[in-house]
């Protein structure tokens, strides 16, 4: 409120009824409402202002590694040695290992995550839910790395006892682990979104002769759709931003990924990589961090939008 | 299973064929007991409307009917539900509530259209009874629609989604979901409580033309209503039957003084 609407108030008092305690209590509300606004407004700011630094810097370096390395090679090549005599930069290779252990990883996450979330809002008693759900989240809470060695010491060698060619670093076993880290994610969006579907549509699916399980089906994932479409999109985020178990089950070696059974890098293995050694600040080496950097934030930008328009092209009304 | 009809107070009103016989109803939510051996006749092809005080546990009853209360955990039937002609107590535990809400569908104070083209909406019913073949589906789906009267507002835009229908539609578009499968009885629970002036009417024209085809409960709190739909109609308070009658004697000469103070708006 204006200090002219204000002055207002005096006016209009009388259309204010007794009930309010006084014209300094209407001020000081406004005055509380004005500061609250101004916090929230940059606390917005200063989430978006981040942003736009890290994308300044990384946008800064490409166009410096771009001014030497064309884009079509980047774009094209099939090999990455960024560090050799006659250095190759091509950017697919660590794509496909990145798309190679994220489609793994939701080829795990998706299809439990799902069955979980249905399980959970459908199906559990409270106490049941009550144990399962921290249980998550203490999944969540484990630290990457751990999963990484539990993927190279202990998943890998039980998986090449019956897959006889697995490499010992390979892309399966760290994107069926990376499928395991999301899973809470996903379960704890969707599942939520299950829930916010309101009983009144439950009943008038049982009403008509439905099943729970028709039910869940028909029902809660059609009207949770846009929540469940943001859950595994999260996922997707979070696999492909994942790095410490790919750093250390996948492999180091940067080329197309094409067989699982095989190590390959992916885009964060590689700059955690790099970024270890002890390259020169101007090196075109040091820029290929950014432009991996860059390439990975770009994807993730990709399947946001993808979330953005699925919610908006299926926001649900109740 | 006893196969003789029950003989209980409320038989002195039996003038026609009955669909289904309440006898000595008792639900309770958990600990807490909301219907007191309630006891009345169903006429079938007829409708018979309840009419009593907010939370005397109408709505209960209602839903007692078709087995909704078996959602949440904790409540409980005793006593009977008589279906006929197949003569199963459809509150016995032993029988399956989903085969109960086959028979009996229901319409809701809200309307609750599922997230989806109104089409699939009305065809919903069909297909969880196994109906699945196109020219079936599609000529249930318009006849459905037909019979409430919400055929021409939405033939153009059957792919649509439901939450495109004003309020009024959507309510109507539930009942043809309910009218879509045949059910051999229709429970609605104040179906027009949330609608306008021009809407009710309709629903209401839409009882009256569905009452000699179909056994309808309806609950309502506008006592016209119950008399201008209703053939029958029972007075509940606090959970208990205070009285059954065809809805000219209840409207015109009750036997209770309970029921004449309610209907003449001294209480409740
Ligand atoms: N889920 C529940 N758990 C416990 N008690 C309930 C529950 N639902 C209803 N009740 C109680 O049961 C009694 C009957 O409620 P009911 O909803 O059947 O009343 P009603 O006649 O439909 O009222 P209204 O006209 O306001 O809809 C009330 O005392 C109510 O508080
Ligand atoms: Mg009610």
């Amino acid at each position: 409120m204006t200090t002219a609407e204000l002055s207002g108030v005096s006016e209009r008092r009388a259309n204010y009824g007794r009930l309010v305690a006084s014209e300094a209590f209407l001020r000081r509300r406004a005055i509380t409402g004005n500061v609250i606004g101004v916090l929230l407004f940059l606390a917005a700011a200063l989430s978006v202002l981040i942003t736009a630094g890290i994308v300044f810097v990384l946008l800064q370096e490409s166009i410096l590694f771009f001014r030497q390395v064309s884009i079509l090679d980047f774009l094209t090549d099939t090999e990455w040695t960024p560090v050799f005599e006659n250095p190759r930069f091509g950017i697919i290779t660590l794509v496909s290992g990145t798309l190679m252990t994220t489609l793994i990883g939701l080829a795990v996450a998706v299809p439990a995550g799902t069955i979980l979330s249905i399980y959970l809002s459908e199906f559990a008693r409270h106490r049941t839910r009550e144990i399962i759900k921290p249980i998550l989240e203490l999944l969540a809470g484990v630290p990457t790395v751990a999963f990484g060695y539990f993927a190279l010491f202990f998943l890998t060698p039980i998986f090449q006892t019956f897959i006889p060619n697995l490499s010992g670093f390979n892309l399966l076993v760290p994107g069926i682990v990376i499928g395991i880290m999301i899973l809470p994610y996903i379960v704890s969006v969707a599942e939520d979104a299950m829930r916010a579907v309101p009983d009144s549509l439950r009943e008038g699916a049982f009403a008509l002769g439905f099943t729970r399980y028709q039910t869940a089906v028909r029902v809660v994932i059609p009207g949770a759709f846009s929540g469940v479409t943001a859950a595994y999109l999260l996922g997707m985020s979070r696999a492909v931003g994942e790095t410490m178990v790919v750093a250390i089950a996948a492999g180091q070696q940067a080329k197309i990924a094409l067989n699982p059974l095989e190590g390959a890098a992916t885009i964060t293995a590689y700059i955690v990589q790099i970024s270890l050694g002890d390259l020169p600040h101007n090196s075109l080496a040091y820029l290929t961090i950014f432009v991996a950097g860059l390439t990975l934030f770009l994807m993730t930008l990709v399947f946001n939008l993808i979330a953005f328009w699925l919610r908006k092209k299926y926001r649900e009304i109740y | 299973m006893d196969a003789s009809i029950p003989t209980k107070p409320a038989d002195a009103h039996i003038d026609g064929p009955v669909r289904a016989h309440v006898v000595n109803l008792s639900f309770y939510y958990g600990e807490k007991q909301a219907l007191f051996d309630v006891s009345f006749p169903i006429h079938d092809r007829k409708a018979t409307a309840l009419i009593g005080p907010s939370g005397c546990g109408k709505s209960t009853l209602l839903r007692a009917l078709n087995r909704m209360h078996d959602l949440y955990p904790g409540n409980r039937y005793e006593g009977e539900v008589i279906l006929y002609p197949e003569q199963i107590n459809i509150v016995s535990p032993e029988v399956d509530p989903m085969l109960v809400r086959l028979k009996i569908g229901m319409v809701f104070q809200k309307p609750n259209p599922f997230p989806k083209p109104i089409y699939d909406n009305v065809a919903a019913g069909l297909w969880v009874r196994g109906i699945r073949k196109k020219s079936i589906v599609d000529e249930r789906v318009e006849q459905a629609l037909k019979q409430a009267a919400l055929w021409d507002e939405v033939k153009d835009r059957l792919r649509t989604s439901a939450y495109g229908l004003s309020g009024g539609q959507q309510q109507r578009l539930c009942i043809a979901r309910a009218l879509a499968p045949d059910p051999e009885m229709l429970l609605l629970d104040e179906p027009t409580s949330a609608l306008d002036p021009i809407a009710t009417a309709r629903i209401e024209e839409l009882m009256a033309e569905l009452a000699p085809s179909v056994t309808i409960v309806i609950v309502t709190h506008n006592m016209q209503q119950a008399a201008r739909i209703s053939s029958y109609t029972a007075f509940m308070h606090i959970g208990c039957m205070v009285e059954f009658d065809k809805t000219t004697t209840i409207f015109t000469t009750p036997k209770e003084s309970r029921t004449q103070d309610y209907i003449t708006g001294r209480f409740g």
